[in-house]
């Protein structure tokens, strides 16, 4: 149990709770009319499925800043798969937009690995090119409810034993790549490569394909958030997804995953993107002024990576010093004289 | 022994690195079920050896054999497969992942669904521990490891690979003496089961007792191969030194003057506690120790470039603000890093803007570097060093390792220094710029400067150094007049485990 609380998830979720329940003190609705009840779960699907795959891109020590555009991009496909071929099952649709959120996350993957350029520059660089494309192919077209299946946008708003459709499959991906970080090989690889990208060199790793296979998840979970954007808002245009990177950037930084790599966990990014979301739309029902909610949400970012460096710093601080204690000259002389021999 | 074709050959192999041959003709025949020690002195190739073996660096020529078949690893990955297991000198850990994580990184145990077993892989690892007579904690993080614990994680790594060719390049370096014995009953186990063995220290004792045949080398190239039995440890430092020490070292006579330098009390959680000792005008101290010891961490304390928790510099008089290196650099310190690649130069930029680098504000007007004022100190201080360089205007990354060092240390002393730290000055520069790298310390000294030199080369801090200070786990175990300091009383004195009876200094 104290395990359990001393983990930053846990503190996270404690935040998490505490504005939830000072917020329904102050204006019950929140949390406890059905519709504040399934906003709560609902709003942060989206944001929780990229945070995810943002998760295990930084965890390698690098960032994907264009995973607004790909949403972008694939909402926009989704929308125009319905419209040209009206025929496709919603699955095979969503299929295709995943897929194709895996090219893009590949592309960007591929530069960074091979050509070893920071991922930062990399990935700012295909936010336009794939903004770009977007704002070319749609235009100023806009794709509306009425282009889209009925079934499809119920998905948008359906629930399931009171738990939104949306909800539940952020939960689904949520679990199974957490599962995967923690108990695969390639899971711990990927921590490894974040820890010290030079020993896993030396250590024989495949670092490019681990890489590779790290953008490649995170492009694919940008365009399931992409089907999951279409499905909600029922309207996409060229602008879809515009800016959310830095949010997602945010959601993992508070959810602590080290921005350089090697620590932290899918599930903590997961309830950062909660707790940034959720704030978000506390703090107008708790009466605080626009500028100030954004100054909140600022702040919460460079208090989580100012905690970051006080626990690291405490935890390097504790070991070196531990080493100090329990390191005396252990072996007495009679020890060495038979080494010596 | 019947005639198989032994484990690991190696014929004629040689490595450069830009005009530095590491590596000139690397032979080593190593036959199974043996223990094979490699050992000369630092610099002579042993580890661009092993790491060409490991995949780490691909060899420019020569043969390659594994029993018997020709390999070209392309990396480690492929060395490992073909079951080569190397420990290097500088441990790879993952801070962030457990103890029991580094060791089985890559090839951990899967249960059921390809999930890793963690019940098998931590009592594997207390397994290893056991073998290995150690008490670590599997599931602590590799963070803050001692470098005698992350030795042994990569040893239990290597061991774990139950590869046919082991190879351990100073294993024993940072350990104690109980675990040096743990190590060598798990590598006599080894031999024993067939497996190959290399086996790189620089303490002879330790080569006659746990290994068969020795081969020695220098300067990049293949010297011997004998029997142990058959070679005495004098011989064998005979080979490995193969010239007059006196030529090395030439020391200028000086008379050392007053307290430049004055270090009370230095303290850094961690890393090295009640540190004090002074360095005087014109004498040359000698800061020895193990790798790890903690010998560059109290070096860039003092230049102020890492904090100290508790303590006082004081040079010139006057104490330093710690933590602040411009207020180090106008009291008259100077700091030659121990990697002039990473910390000494700027290796994109010219030998002049190298050489003014620190002097700047001298050189200019109005906040304006004046060209002229910078290449005439940049060909005062080459000259004076005799760098090769084409011209002033040459970049760093295109010279030899002597002549960059030779820059760096150029644009200290352009700074009118009292006091030079120097920390492994010669390392990877040949053996001609070595003793005029020594030459230049020397006669500096004998004009009045106090140089505090860190070299891991006992030959080179006992030709060179007045007094020799020896850390030991981050504190000074033993400080020795230049008469005194024998290369047996400071290896004893630098070795954890082994001292005790002459106490601290």
């Amino acid at each position: 149990m104290s395990v359990l609380l001393r983990r930053r998830e846990a503190g996270i979720a404690l935040a998490l709770l505490v504005v939830i329940g000072v917020t329904t003190a102050i204006q019950p609705g929140f949390l406890l009319s059905s519709g504040g009840f399934r906003d709560l779960l609902l709003t942060p699907a989206i944001l929780v499925v990229l945070a995810v795959g943002q998760a295990v891109v930084v965890i390698t020590r690098n960032v994907d800043l264009s995973v607004g555009s790909v949403l972008g991009l694939t909402a926009y496909l989704t929308g125009r798969l319905f419209i040209e071929a009206p025929d496709l099952p919603i699955v095979v649709v969503a299929l295709v937009a995943v897929a194709a959120g895996a090219v893009l996350g590949l592309v960007n993957g591929s530069i960074v690995a091979f050509a070893r350029v920071p991922a930062l520059v990399i990935t700012l660089g295909t936010l336009y090119v794939y903004r770009g494309i977007a704002l070319t192919w749609a235009g100023s077209d806009r794709i509306d409810a009425g282009d889209m299946p009925r079934s499809f946008l119920a998905l948008g708003t359906e629930q399931v034993l009171g738990i939104p459709v949306l909800t539940i499959v952020a939960a689904v991906v949520l679990a199974v790549v957490a599962y995967y970080m923690y108990t695969a090989r390639g899971g711990r690889q990927l921590y490894a490569i974040g820890s010290d990208p030079d020993a896993a060199e030396l250590q024989g790793l495949p670092v490019r394909r681990r890489l590779l296979g790290a953008f490649a998840l995170g492009g694919a979970l940008a365009g399931l958030a992409g089907v999951m954007f279409a499905a909600r808002y029922g309207t996409v245009s060229s602008g879809a997804g515009l800016g959310i990177e830095l949010q997602v950037v945010g959601a993992v930084v508070v959810g602590g995953v080290a921005i350089f790599g090697g620590s932290g966990t899918v599930a903590g990014a997961a309830l950062g993107a909660m707790l940034l979301l959720t704030i978000n739309r506390a703090l107008p029902v708790v009466g605080i002024p626009d500028f100030w909610q954004r100054a909140v949400v600022g702040a919460l970012i460079i208090g989580a990576i100012a905690l970051d460096r006080v626990l690291a710093r405490r935890r390097s601080h504790r070991l070196a010093a531990e080493r100090d204690t329990d390191q005396p000259g252990e072996d007495g002389p009679a020890d060495r004289e038979e080494a010596n021999r | 022994m019947q005639n198989a074709a032994p484990t690991l050959r190696l014929e004629g192999v040689a490595k450069s690195f830009g005009p530095v041959a590491a590596l000139r003709s690397g032979t080593l025949v190593v036959q199974p079920g043996t223990i094979h020690a490699l050992v000369g002195e630092n610099g002579a190739g042993k580890s661009t050896l092993v790491k060409i073996v490991g995949g780490v660096h691909r060899r420019d020529a020569g043969v390659v054999e594994l029993d018997g078949e020709p390999v070209d690893f392309s990396g480690p990955a492929e060395a490992k497969a073909a079951g080569v297991a190397v420990i290097h000198q500088e441990p790879a850990s993952f801070p962030d992942l457990t103890v029991a994580e580094n060791i089985y990184l890559g090839r951990e145990p899967l249960g059921r669904f390809r999930r890793i077993d963690r019940r098998v892989m931590r009592a594997g690892t207390r397994q290893l521990f056991r073998d290995l007579g150690v008490d670590l904690d599997p599931d602590r993080p590799a963070e803050g490891l001692s470098i005698a614990d992350q030795q042994i994680v990569e040893i239990a790594k290597a061991i774990s690979l139950d590869a046919r060719l082991l190879v351990m390049d100073e294993p024993t370096a940072a350990l104690s003496a109980v675990e040096v014995r743990r190590l060598f009953a798990v590598a006599r186990g080894l031999r024993d089961a067939g497996h190959a063995v290399v086996f790189i220290s620089h303490r002879l004792d330790e080569v006659a007792d746990l290994c068969d045949t020795v081969t020695v080398m220098r300067d990049g190239e293949h010297v011997s191969t004998d029997a142990v039995a058959d070679v005495t440890a004098g011989d064998l430092v005979r080979r490995m030194v193969g010239r007059a020490v006196a030529d090395l070292y030439p020391k200028v006579p000086s008379t050392p003057g007053e307290v430049v330098l004055r270090v009370e009390g230095l303290e850094s959680t961690g890393t090295f506690h009640d540190v004090s000792f002074d360095v005087r005008a014109g004498e040359i101290v000698g800061l020895a120790g193990l790798v790890g010891a903690g010998r560059s961490e109290i070096a860039r304390a003092v230049f102020g470039v890492d904090r100290y928790d508790a303590g006082r510099v004081v040079v010139g008089g006057r104490t330093l603000r710690p933590g602040d290196p411009t207020a180090a650099i106008a009291a008259g310190l100077a700091l030659v890093p121990e990697d002039r690649r990473l910390e000494g130069l700027v290796t994109e930029s010219s030998v002049a803007r190298n050489v003014s680098a620190v002097s700047r504000r001298r050189l200019a007007r109005l906040g304006i570097l004046l060209p002229d004022a910078e290449a005439r100190l940049a060909r005062d201080w080459s000259g004076r060093l005799a760098v090769k360089a084409g011209a002033l205007d040459a970049v760093a990354t295109t010279m030899s390792g002597g002549n960059q060092q030779k820059v760096v240390l150029a644009k200290w002393l352009a700074t009118g220094p009292k006091v030079l730290i120097v920390d492994e000055p010669t390392r990877g520069i040949d053996v001609g710029t070595k003793a005029e790298v020594h030459r230049l310390l020397s006669t500096l000294a004998a004009e009045g400067l106090a140089v505090l030199m860190i070299s891991s080369e006992l030959p080179e801090v006992l030709g060179m150094a007045d007094r020799v200070l020896v850390v030991r786990e981050g504190r000074i175990a033993a400080e020795l007049s230049r008469a005194e300091a024998t290369p047996e009383v400071v290896m004893r004195a630098a070795t954890p485990g082994a001292a005790g009876q002459e106490g601290a200094a």
